[in-house]
């Protein structure tokens, strides 16, 4: 019971008072972070499973029981979809963890996602009481994770409670993090919903992109089956602006539009024999991978895999191509990074995971060239070596050529993951939208709303290449303006 | 050579001359672009010519009446720009041929004058000849053998109404070595033209680059980009290298 269940979640409730007092917070705060179980090294690195194997039971109450419960929690400032975060953490430390469960479904659509792959040392565990007393972060994204599969293991799986249908249809483009959290969003307020997929597959980035031992795909079908009994409709296969144009939604009667395509076209770095066979984008060598399965035998799609595999750049897709490299056979996969290893995005999850997995750093190194044989494969790379120099508009310490330092490697394969742009094809065919310099589409701040009234768009298309969390807050946000919007007839 | 006609309305509906789809086959199938060949959008079908070459062309050749495709999108890439421009000759070889007819058909419609070269190795592989008679104002059939029409490549064609009379386009669509010397000939004349490339690609979206070719110097994806382009500006041999990417010989 949906309504009941959301009274329990003020901190003022008889039981989470009992709770607090059932323990000092010395006590609380004396307990060391739990470690996540993990796959060893070693055997995962030549395997698709997932490294990270979840708490126990025991494990998640212990590190739930570390958690203060504090009266203005700031860890819910730190998350970008406001998870009511002390609620259902002292729900596990009461044992009751499917109630924690529906409390992370309230605001987020995909917990179990969540709970892997956002950046929350970043986020929810930067504003942790604890880290203000010298004392690591309370896991949320750990206790997150053990909630969701936690109800998803133990078969009883909450829908969350819809509002009765309202009749108005809305639509979303793209069924990344972005459209599906728009989409749950709105189905809860009563909108008829229905989301469109360009490829055939439904889940955007969760599927083509974040490798299986990340993030196996049958946790985002659970997730994505969640939102269809919620009352969403899934169309694959169906490019909005070329197999329906927006004209087409509107005559269908589409009242809303989210535009949430993502970003679409991969960067590359422009140098001498990036064409060569062999060198690809990261989008290109992840899509074969995880979305066509070309490292299954039985697959028809292939994927060109190396002794020797270089994978340009430092943020989270690089670790996630690099990682995939070694699973897929290279004996040497090797990061490229124009900067140190301080100045990488990629979390430090990654990187730890890729160290331990055996990829190679070769930091501060920037490609120059790749030279191919006489089939046009590539067969080497030279490298400038970089110093650092003063801080860029990042903030983040400039990389700076250092003169006639010029290093030359053997490589079979070469993944590209220096970031994305904006993908032109719904801002070229939706007239009247308008985008940035950078091609990206323009919305307002606050309510995500582009030059089209009806028309609202968030995730990577509006930010270029960001995360699966930031993503997941713009719908949310464009939700809510939305429903206002179309309740206020603005 | 197998001519599929395959139920899909709304592509059907929006689709233009010069567009392609996305076909997998099955569970396990790889993502393949194919350029429109034709549509009925009162029947709601789409044509679609392939060729066996490779494992994925010759499951979906093996297609029977009433199967279905496991996953079609589109239409995709930018529609050939038509206009009036006076002659065009339009010259195709191999499944080529197929998505030429409805660039024929277009130029034809928009008032110009429109002459076919069709180029095969032998007489039974000229497909479309009589469509491609209704909609032009010529067809010049080549065979490699001399078995039907001139012998002779497509080139010797393309040249031979090159010298006869003055041209404003050309349009090529085949293989990628067979657009390499149509464009290599007609530089030589000056006459602007244009191939549609046929590119490796995954999703055809512009996610994954697969597709990308150099044209004037820059990188450029045949699925967003294209597939059309100024064939001059192409660097067919970078795009024949690409092509044998996962040629195992």
């Amino acid at each position: 019971m949906a309504t009941d269940h959301k009274n329990t979640l003020s901190r003022d409730e008889l039981w989470r008072v009992e709770l607090r007092k059932a323990k000092k917070n010395k006590e609380r705060t004396d307990i060391p972070r739990v470690r996540m179980n993990e796959l060893d090294a070693a055997y995962r690195s030549r395997n698709n499973e997932e490294v990270n194997l979840g708490l126990t039971g025991a494990q998640a109450r212990l590190e739930a029981s570390r958690c203060l419960d504090c009266p203005s929690p700031s860890c819910i400032t730190g998350c970008p979809v406001g998870v009511q975060i002390p609620a259902f953490i002292k729900y596990i430390e009461t044992g009751r963890f499917l109630d924690a469960a529906k409390t992370l479904k309230e605001t987020s659509a995909l917990p179990a996602v969540c709970g892997r792959v956002c950046p929350q040392e970043k986020q929810c565990e930067a504003q942790c009481i604890h880290l203000k007393m010298k004392k690591e972060p309370v896991a949320i994204g750990y206790l997150e994770r053990f909630a969701a599969d936690y109800e998803r293991e133990s078969g009883q799986m909450s829908v969350p409670t819809v509002a009765s249908p309202n009749g108005t249809r809305i639509a979303v483009i793209g069924s990344g993090p972005a459209g599906l959290s728009f989409a749950g969003d709105m189905a809860k307020r009563g909108y008829e919903v229905t989301v469109f997929e360009a490829l055939h597959e439904i889940g955007g980035v969760l599927k083509y992109g974040i490798p299986e031992f990340r993030l196996p795909n049958r946790i985002v079908d659970v997730e994505i089956d969640i939102l269809s009994r919620m009352g969403v409709t899934f169309v694959n296969n169906c490019i909005i602006g070329k197999t329906l144009t927006y004209e087409d939604l509107r005559a269908d009667g589409f009242k809303g539009i989210f535009a949430a395509g993502g970003a679409g076209l991969p960067n590359f770095m422009n140098i001498p024999g990036e064409n060569l066979i062999g060198v690809m984008s990261s989008n290109e060598y992840l899509t074969r991978v995880n979305l066509m399965d070309a490292a299954n035998p039985e697959s028809d799609t292939p994927v060109l895999t190396g002794r020797r595999v270089a994978v340009i750049g430092g943020g989270n897709t690089a670790m996630d191509s690099v990682r995939t490299a070694r699973r897929l056979g290279a004996e040497r996969a090797i990061i490229v990074y124009r900067r140190s290893q301080e100045e990488m995005p990629a979390r430090l999850e990654e990187v730890k995971h890729a160290r331990e997995e055996g990829v190679e750093f070769l930091t501060l190194h920037n490609p120059i060239e790749y030279l191919g044989d006489d089939k046009g494969r590539v067969r080497q790379m030279r490298l400038q070596k970089m110093a650092l120099g003063e801080p860029d508009a990042s903030g983040r310490r400039r990389p700076v050529v250092i003169e006639g330092e010029i290093e030359t490697i053997d490589v079979d394969a070469v993944i590209v993951s220096v970031g994305v742009s904006p993908n032109p094809l719904i801002p070229g065919t939706f007239s009247g939208l308008e985008v940035t310099p950078r091609g990206a589409v323009a919305v307002d701040e606050t309510t995500l709303r582009t030059a089209l009234p009806d028309v609202y768009a968030g995730g990577d298309i509006v930010r270029g290449g960001a995360t699966v969390i930031l993503a997941m807050g713009d719908g949310r946000r464009a939700a809510a303006a939305m429903d206002a919007a179309i309740k206020t007839n603005v | 050579m197998v001519k599929l006609e395959v139920e899909a309305p709304l592509i059907a509906r929006s689709r233009k001359a010069g567009h392609f789809v996305i076909v997998k086959l099955g569970e396990k199938g790889e993502r393949i672009p194919l350029t429109i060949a034709g549509a009925d959008t009162e029947k709601g079908i789409i044509t679609l010519v392939i060729q066996a070459v490779g494992n994925s062309s010759r499951k979906i050749c093996g297609l029977n009446e009433g199967d279905v495709i496991t996953d079609l999108v589109g239409p995709l890439g930018q529609a050939t720009h038509v206009s009036k421009v006076g002659t065009v000759v339009c010259a195709g070889g191999g499944v080529g041929v197929a998505p030429l007819l409805p660039i024929v058909e277009a130029f034809h419609q928009a008032g110009n004058r429109v002459i076919v070269v069709l180029a095969a190795r032998s007489k039974e592989l000229i497909i479309l000849e009589e469509q491609m008679r209704a909609s032009s104002d010529e067809v010049v059939i080549m065979t490699d053998d001399g078995s039907y029409g001139t012998k002779g490549l497509v080139t010797d064609g393309v040249e031979s109404i090159l010298i006869r009379e003055k041209t404003d386009l050309c349009v090529t669509i085949g293989p990628a070595v067979m657009m390499k010397f149509v464009s290599a000939l007609t530089m030589k004349y000056k006459i602007p033209t244009v191939a549609s490339l046929n590119t490796i690609m995954v999703d055809g979206t512009g996610m994954c680059g697969a597709c990308r070719v150099t044209v004037g110097g820059k990188t450029r994806f045949v699925c967003v980009d294209g597939p059309e382009f100024d064939a001059h500006q192409v660097d067919f041999d970078e795009m024949l290298m690409r092509l044998g990417a996962y040629n195992t010989k």
